[in-house]
């Protein structure tokens, strides 16, 4: 992974005193409340329900067991004991003390870490596919974009007030799991016929109020314009972006309003001036690409694992486990693993601080010291030997961190909602809860095959409802907490917003309508069909029926 | 007006004028700030004036069509209407590259200390600051990050450059 030369441990380091010194203006009076939030935002820190929020970058979702020991670390000291993995692949505290936070951060930038453009109106953490560099079905390594994007966008100059967050997703597979459509900047690393791989560059995606799907403006960019590219995108978004209206103010309301082509005009048009002053020099990207390159090579001789062999074959839950945390990895002998944080009972998304301890451990031992945090709230060891997973899985589930259920109706998207969230309209914690309870059958849930639940507590959509396969969406309705249940949302190639099912659903009923749904599901399905799958071919209206008794 | 200018805080005698008399002759002497609009609807009456002159525009002026004109002035203020609006940041940027402006760039409005090195990045020259704003703030605020990440109007050497000069040197 990436490591921090003189120049990225200065910014950072400099960074921890300059906040420290707004902290101190702030304490002191001298910053009033408005100036202070701009400036705390930028360091990722929101003054929540009951305690601030401290949400730390981790970019593009790569950790190395170091900085998960000093999450673990920071969870501990300065939180109580544990932390909240987002779905931007970022970690978020709940409970820090607000004059500590410059403490929490000199020890983040100690492992080269720290919590810029994690929340205010600018660029964000750039998040990637959770399998980069080691996915079969991978064209290039979006890692190394991801990384110089993070560095061209720290502290930009021109693009630290825009009109409101902006959020760009990088993958370099075929399939996408980075919900690339879905991000105000999506790229695609795509081969032209010639053989050159560069970008296929989308614009105006998002979730919110007003979820969209973004449309491409450029099919191909050369890897060297990448940087130009994004600037000239930025600064017609930073000009002509509405500042009126907050709920109107993401790049995809400027894309709706001039038109796909409109757009595209004025970012060309300011690419003339920018291309040539600001090429991604190919030294640049070979000295950053170094850095993610495997170091291991296929395993020629398996090693002696007769016996573990035989162990796992006798072993049904270990069976269980491989079907569904596992995914195939691009070089022979290995494997990758998902490390599931979406055990019945804990909050989706947890990880207690004895938890990141645990998985830095066996991130040493068997995975080469790395983690990767996954969009939908799991953890990943990327480069697992197949004679260790035995070991490996043993171990996990001492840890409460290996219930095979990845892509299935338990491994649901989960925000924060209103137990800490102060934008919550409703609860979402307690409705994992309740769908963990109901969903109690493994079997069944296994049978039931890839289902992507995905619950936000208001229509922030931090917890991606809009491309749920079923969608929850809390909402308030006269101090009431009700649910609002969306179907056919899709996060990946073939993203599609949600449809909604109808009035929404008390609390105490979800799980039940929930399980209507999928009666209707398994009664109807063809073979080797996902619940998506028979959503599209039969409609809305027999789930309708089934749960209002009319259409 | 109380400006930062190189870094120092001084007094230079530009006055901003918010609401300007009504004809150019009743325009008081010495250098002044005045409103795009207000400017464009007198210019050809201000081709007798000696005292220099300079326009404010606003995050929301069509900057393609006035740039030209603007080339002539030997200052041009723009406007922050709210420190959380970022849209002058792309204008010091434009004028200066784009349109080849080589006057003075200002900062004028709400301007927050802790904004002043995105300024002078992006071109922006001076700074004015609120009456009840410290200026030595302001100067310390301007010095606390060192690492420059991106090539911007401030000429600047970004950190890819010297990485790789360091390389081949």
């Amino acid at each position: 992974m990436y490591r921090y030369d003189q120049y990225d441990q200065t910014l950072v380091d400099e960074r921890v005193a300059q906040f420290r010194e707004q902290t101190r203006r702030y304490l002191a009076g001298t910053l009033s409340d408005e100036e202070f939030k701009a400036l705390r935002l930028r360091n990722g820190l929101y003054l929540q329900r009951h305690a601030p929020m401290l949400r730390v970058a981790i970019p593009y979702g790569v950790l190395s067991s170091g900085q998960l020991c000093m999450l673990a670390h920071i969870a501990r000291k300065y939180d109580k004991g544990f932390g909240h993995f987002s779905t931007r692949q970022n970690i978020q505290f709940n409970w820090p003390k607000l004059e500590r936070v410059p403490d929490i951060l000199e020890k983040l930038a100690t492992v080269q870490m720290h919590a810029i453009q994690t929340s205010g109106n600018c660029v964000r953490n750039v998040t990637a596919d959770h399998l980069a560099g080691v996915a079969e079905d991978e064209i290039e390594d979006p890692r190394p974009y991801c990384e110089i994007i993070r560095q061209w966008s720290t502290l930009h100059p021109e693009f630290s007030y825009l009109p409101r967050k902006f959020k760009i997703a990088v993958t370099g597979a075929s399939k996408d799991r980075a919900a690339v459509q879905v991000h105000d900047i999506g790229l695609y690393l795509v081969r032209r016929t010639s053989g050159e791989i560069g970008f296929k560059v989308l614009v105006g995606g998002g979730q919110g109020r007003t979820p969209c799907i973004g449309v491409c403006i450029r099919e191909f960019l050369e890897k060297r314009d990448l940087l130009s590219y994004l600037e000239s995108i930025l600064r017609v978004y930073n000009r002509f972006g509405r500042r009126d209206n907050i709920h109107k103010a993401r790049i995809k309301i400027l894309v709706k309003a001039l038109g796909r082509d409109a757009f595209t005009e004025l970012v060309e048009k300011d690419w003339k001036y920018t291309r040539p002053e600001l090429t991604l020099d190919e030294e640049e990207i070979e000295r950053v690409s170094a850095f993610f390159r495997l170091p291991y090579g296929p395993v020629t001789r398996p090693g002696d694992d007769g016996n573990r062999r035989l162990e796992a074959e006798t072993d049904k839950p270990f069976a269980l486990w491989q079907k569904r945390n596992l995914a195939g990895h691009k070089v022979a002998g290995y494997r990758i693993v998902y490390v599931s944080l979406k055990a019945p009972g804990a909050p989706p998304g947890d990880a207690t601080h004895e938890q990141m301890d645990a998985v830095a451990d066996l991130a040493d031992r068997y995975s080469h010291g790395e983690i990767r945090v996954t969009h939908d709230q799991n953890l990943v060891l990327a480069h697992v030997r197949e004679t260790d997973l035995y070991a490996l899985w043993r171990r996990l589930r001492e840890c409460a961190l290996a219930t095979p259920n990845i892509g299935l109706l338990t491994d649901m998207i989960c925000c924060p909602g209103l137990d800490y969230c102060s934008l919550a309209n409703a609860g979402s914690i307690p409705i994992a809860h309740q769908i963990n309870k109901r969903f109690d059958d493994l079997d069944y849930l296994h049978d039931l095959g890839e289902l992507r639940v995905k619950m936000s507590g208001c229509m922030n959509a931090c917890g991606h409802h809009h491309v749920g396969h079923i969608g929850i969406l809390g909402v308030d309705k006269k101090g009431k907490e009700f649910y609002q249940i969306t179907l056919g949302g899709d996060a990946s190639n073939e993203a599609a917003l949600g449809d909604r099912l109808g009035r929404a659903i008390e609390k105490s009923r979800v799980a039940d309508t929930i399980g209507r749904l999928l009666e209707i599901y398994v009664d109807r399905r063809h073979e080797g069909e996902r619940f998506i799958d028979t959503y599209r071919r039969i409609g809305m209206k027999p789930f309708r029926i089934g749960v209002y008794g009319e259409a | 007006m109380r400006v930062i200018r190189n870094e120092r805080i001084i007094d230079d005698g530009w006055r901003l004028l918010q609401e300007p008399p009504q004809t150019a002759d009743e325009l008081p002497q010495g250098p002044v700030i005045v409103p795009l609009a207000w400017w464009q609807e007198r210019r050809t009456m201000l081709a007798a004036r000696v005292d220099p002159i300079g326009v404010r525009i606003g995050g929301g002026d069509p900057l393609e069509e006035i740039a030209a004109d603007l080339k002539s002035l030997p200052l041009v203020a723009l406007e922050f209407e709210k420190f959380s609006d970022g849209r002058s940041f792309s204008h010091a940027r434009m004028l200066r590259r784009d349109y080849g402006y080589r006057g003075e760039l200002r900062a004028v409005g709400d301007v927050l200390p802790d904004q002043l090195f995105f300024m002078r990045r992006c071109g922006i020259d001076s700074f004015q600051l609120d009456g009840d704003r410290d200026p030595e703030e302001a100067l310390h605020a301007l010095k606390e990050i060192s690492v420059t990440y991106q090539s911007a109007a401030d000429g600047a050497t970004p950190v890819y450059r010297l990485r790789h000069s360091s390389l081949s040197a």
